[in-house]
């Protein structure tokens, strides 16, 4: 059986495939920003004095890192109706299970990488600002965020890499997504190269735009260049080619 | 010499890590305009000293005055009996420099020296920048505003640092052997500023090892040894003319090497 040219590119620009791939990536976005948001505090939490604190933060991380993905995205969508009639309601869409449950397993893998990050901030760093008479949270966001961002910043975009791949485990609880639309076009055809080509190049543009992007981010974050040869925020969606 | 007003007063401080007393009661006070520098061998406790007064640790019991704002501190009493605000705002009033420069190493040299005028005192961005900018000059690196410290030298790093204590007009500078990292080729070049500070009137506490400089700099020599002042005086009688053997073999020591 040979490749069918048409049928493969006819998939890449259909708009079927482009709205799902717009899905998975939306998916992948809200559920990592939202882990993010809530991973931070859990990873100041594992310094807290409070012993109780500590060990509820260890016990998340011990339980979602434990169980597989693909078994919260099935007890969200499945389970969680039969616990509330909330969620037998229209608001809960196979998007909105999905995201809760991505993101509450990412989170869990997330406090890691940021207790990793802000354990690398230098104490001296933090004791200058303290001596300056800098509020506790100014030192946060002043000094110790920004230094803990650069190390956390590489494996933070190969975890959002893995979640984006992950997002395709959705397929299961029938979200729109590129797996899903790519079966259900396979089911009905049986063209199986043609369509899983066209999945694979969506991913595969999606992470390598990704990767180029964090290549100029962490340039932002070296602080051994001179500012005014970095590329700004702006410069970065602007101008190619610069370093 | 005007009428001397005590810039800095300590009383009877006691400081203890883990059942250890590394300060013992220590009476000290800085005259306004004056340089005392505090020696003493390693563990005598010189550092907790200086980063008691800039209340990076909070002692255990006694009173620091600075500029007339009497703070006190009592161990038995909740957070020391010690009210976060009015430490955060007497840190605030004390620029510390410290051995390993600590420069925040996100932040370029000139956002290094306008952070704590503008978030901690509230100056406007335009004024903090003027400011810096005379400062900058002054400690002879006023052409590295947009450098990031991992690009300067040892030397110029700690330039930096003692710009940014100076930013927020400090009512006195706080130094913690602030040339013992430096290479030997680098050292002069801070000592240098230092005293260029120093004559121009700002009150200063500063820990070094640097005995020749001590001598020329400093109004008063305060010798700790195990957690007490062991001889306190005039340069010339610390250093020149040591009552105690401890302060004698220090010195010495120091003077030989």
């Amino acid at each position: 059986m040979s490749f069918n040219l048409n049928v493969f590119l006819d998939a890449v620009f259909s708009w079927t495939f482009f709205q799902a791939a717009l899905v998975t990536l939306a998916l992948a976005v809200v559920s990592h920003a939202a882990a993010i948001l809530i991973s931070v505090p859990m990873a100041l939490g594992l310094k807290s004095e409070l012993a109780v604190v500590r060990g509820a933060i260890r016990v998340y991380v011990g339980v979602f890192r434990s169980i597989p993905t693909l078994l919260w995205l099935l007890f969200f969508w499945n389970a969680l109706p039969q616990f509330s009639p909330i969620f037998r309601e229209n608001w809960y869409t196979p998007f909105i299970a999905a995201w809760i449950a991505l993101t509450v397993n990412e989170a869990a893998y997330q406090v890691e990488i940021n207790r990793a990050a802000l354990n690398s901030v230098d104490r001296s760093q933090i004791a200058a600002g303290t001596a300056f008479g800098f509020h506790p949270f100014q030192i946060f966001r002043l000094i110790t965020l920004p230094q803990a961002t650069r190390v956390a910043l590489p494996p933070t975009v190969n975890e959002f890499i893995t979640l984006l791949k992950a997002t395709s485990l959705a397929s299961v609880i029938s979200l729109q997504e590129l797996m899903t639309v790519t079966n259900q076009a396979v089911a009905t055809t049986f063209q199986f190269q043609e369509y899983y080509a066209a999945a694979a190049v969506y991913y595969l543009v999606i992470v390598t735009t990704l990767t180029a992007f964090q290549g100029r981010i962490e340039r932002r974050f070296d602080w051994t260049v001179e500012r005014s040869k970095r590329p700004g925020l702006a410069a970065m969606f602007m101008a190619r080619g610069r370093r | 010499m005007t009428v001397a007003n005590p810039r800095i007063s300590v009383r009877n401080i006691v400081k203890s890590f883990g059942g250890q007393t590394v300060l013992k009661g220590i009476n000290l006070d800085a005259d306004e305009g004056s340089v005392v520098t505090l020696i003493g061998s390693s563990g005598s406790g010189k550092s907790t000293l200086l980063r008691c007064i800039n209340l990076l640790e909070i002692p255990d019991s006694g009173d620091i005055t600075i500029d007339g704002e009497v703070v006190h501190f009592d161990r038995n009493k909740r957070a020391g009996g010690v009210n976060q605000a009015q430490i955060r705002r007497i840190r605030s009033s004390l620029g510390m420099v410290f051995q390993n420069f600590a420069l925040w190493n996100h932040m370029t040299i000139l956002e290094n020296v306008i952070a704590a005028p503008i978030h901690v005192l509230g100056i406007s961005r335009e004024e903090a920048i003027e400011r810096a900018d005379a400062l900058l000059k002054r400690v002879g690196i006023g052409d590295k505003h947009h450098q990031f410290p991992a690009q300067l030298s040892g030397g110029q790093q700690q330039r930096a640092a003692i710009a940014r204590a100076m930013a927020i007009q400090p009512k006195a500078l706080l130094l913690d052997e602030p040339t013992s990292a430096l290479d030997p080729e680098l050292v002069s070049e801070v000592l240098q500023v230092i005293k260029d500070l120093a004559v121009g009137g700002i009150t200063m506490v500063l820990v070094t090892h640097e005995m020749r400089f001590a001598r020329e700099v400093s109004s008063k020599v305060v010798f700790l040894h195990k957690g007490q002042i062991g001889e306190m005086g005039p340069p010339e009688q610390v250093l020149g003319d040591p009552q105690t053997e401890a302060c004698r073999r220090f010195v010495r020591s120091e003077f030989g090497a």
